[in-house]
């Protein structure tokens, strides 16, 4: 009777995140298919499929300096990010100290903040300091909402982590840079990976920090917005896809990465 | 060991806290100063007023705080129904399913949230997934629903899921499992364990999803621009209106000193009393 019961249950559970599923999924199935078909205007259901719009965007040297303005913002946002973070998650997580607890929640303030505000706020100090905006000032805006995420996520790692292991390698006369070396960087790689992981792809993906920020510089999802608003073609779906699907890839990337580094930490201390 | 102003924890908080000093902090301060100058200067040093105050109370515009209040907690109400089951599951049903559940849970955050709202718009849209559907299938062909309040809800709730379900997946995992089993060997029905256990125990990260789901949507914005149709203006909008088309800085300052004030206070009064060490950290 209650295993009859439980089952039951389960089966609910089951039920009910796979329709919560399909809702997170809808929106991307009809970007998907609104991608691929051949006329100007989306029309579902679709009589003539292509991809021709797949190639004209892709063609287009607009969409390429969008690219790679989006991917040279993504990309320092994520170096500068992971090494601030690192240290941060080290003080967050890893040592004892007076006012560690109101550090950790100032950590938090700036996740706990809406980000159009955000933006507006930063635009306005920039401009008070007398910035031109560019994307040099966008990478500083989405760092000051990447850098609390990425110390977050690279901090549940640090909490796994025992601090014996750096003493007894001091113990046995490594250095401080020898022991970050080869003990603390080791240890800590998986959730710097998983940190850079979110650095990249929160960059990538952000749109309310970049658009009041970047100045004359535009990147994917500025882009995307201005199209929507007014000049709709095939090519915004387009687009819509590829991000969702250059997301979903690295994140897959990032996660076996991960999952590799465990797994040999965890070979490593049976072997040891 | 070391302690003092360098002790390691400190030394390491260091390069960060520099960084939210700069990053953070002195833009708000920015913003609350812009908050006193007069109305449509671009100056901080010409007098200050508390004019731009006065302008929204005396306005209509304190009532976008309402529409916005209001969405955000809808949103977070809508949540908690449909992310519980979720994290639950998360934590106690999917097994190893767990993670590929999780993962796709994720992928959204990170694609840009107006490119995933302009996807319900193809879906709601005439013509679009739904209705074009509808009518081949059934001939029938109803109203869209789009640009109604109700949908700018939608956009919400489809937005700042993930933030809720991953808190409260991290509460629910709190929850010993050897306490409910005992609850159980102990007689306690479902519903029991649920409100004696399950809730109170995965409480903080409960609290927390709310208020960072809350938190969130009461900055929302392009929900109501793309799917509401603007038929409701949440505050954010205002906002970004004073600071833009209407290039009047302060009033935009003064909106958001006010929407500040009711995230800070609301954040402040709830972070205090947890411990993010146990929540996170689970030694």
């Amino acid at each position: 009777m209650e295993g009859s019961r439980d089952r039951m249950m389960r089966a609910l559970v089951w039920a009910w995140t796979i329709a919560v599923i399909v809702f997170m999924y809808l929106p991307a199935l009809s970007l998907f298919l609104a991608s691929s078909t051949a006329s100007r205007y989306f029309i579902f259901p679709i009589n003539r499929w292509g991809f021709d719009w797949w190639q004209r965007t892709f063609a287009s040297l607009e969409v390429h300096q969008l690219f790679r303005t989006s991917l040279l913002i993504a990309l320092c946002v994520t170096a500068i990010a992971v090494v601030i973070a690192l240290s941060g998650a080290l003080a967050f997580a890893r040592y004892e100290w007076k006012g560690r607890s109101v550090y950790q929640k100032i950590v938090l303030l700036p996740i706990f903040f809406p980000q159009t505000v955000l933006g507006l706020a930063l635009l306005l100090w920039f401009n008070a300091l007398g910035f031109t905006m560019s994307w040099q000032t966008a990478v500083f805006a989405h760092l000051v909402w990447i850098i609390p995420v990425c110390t977050l996520v690279i901090s549940i790692q640090v909490y796994s982590f025992d601090p014996a292991l750096e003493e007894a390698a001091f113990d046995l006369g490594a250095s401080r840079f020898q022991v970050f070396r080869e003990v603390t960087l080791p240890v800590l790689l998986p959730g710097i990976v998983s940190g850079a992981l979110f650095a990249f792809l929160l960059s990538w993906g952000n749109f309310p920090l970049s658009l009041y920020t970047t100045g004359a510089d535009t990147t994917l999802p500025e882009y995307l917005y201005a199209k929507m608003i007014a000049g709709y073609t095939p090519g915004v779906p387009v687009l819509g896809t590829v991000s969702t699907m250059a997301a979903a890839l690295l994140m897959l990337l990032g996660y076996l990465v991960v999952l590799v580094l465990r797994r040999r930490r965890v070979d490593g201390a049976a072997g040891a | 060991m070391l302690t003092g102003l360098f002790a390691p924890g400190r030394r390491h908080a260091i390069p960060l806290m520099l960084f939210l000093l700069g990053g953070f902090a002195a833009p708000l301060l920015a913003v609350i100063a812009f908050s006193f100058v007069p109305s449509r200067t671009f100056s901080l040093w010409q007098g200050w007023t508390f004019a731009n105050y006065a302008e929204i109370f005396a306005s209509s515009s304190y009532i976008t705080f309402f529409w916005s209040i209001g969405l955000a907690a809808a949103t977070v109400l809508i949540l908690a129904v449909v992310c519980y089951p979720v994290a639950f599951g998360m934590a106690r049903v999917f097994g190893r399913y767990s993670t590929l559940v999780t993962l796709l849970f994720a992928l959204p955050l990170f694609v840009s949230e107006n490119v995933r709202i302009y996807g319900w718009i193809l879906f709601f849209i005439k013509n679009g997934v739904l209705l074009g559907s509808l009518k081949s299938m059934f001939g029938y062909e109803p109203e869209s629903v789009l640009f109604t309040t109700g949908l700018t809800l939608l956009g919400m709730v489809y937005v700042y899921l993930p933030f809720m379900l991953f808190t409260m997946a991290l509460g629910v995992s709190m929850v010993p499992g050897q306490v409910r089993d005992a609850a159980f060997d102990l007689g306690a029905t479902r519903w029991q364990v649920f409100r004696e256990i399950d809730l109170p125990l995965a409480m903080p990260g409960i609290v927390i999803g709310f208020l960072l789901t809350f938190v969130l949507a009461v900055g929302a914005i392009a929900e109501s621009k793309v799917l509401g149709g603007q038929r409701v203006i949440p505050v954010a909008h205002d906002i970004e209106i004073a600071f833009t088309y209407a290039q009047n800085w302060p009033l935009g300052a003064a909106l958001s000193v006010l929407l500040m004030l009711v995230v800070g206070v609301l954040v402040l009064l709830v972070l205090r009393r947890f411990d993010l060490d146990t929540i996170l950290g689970r030694r």
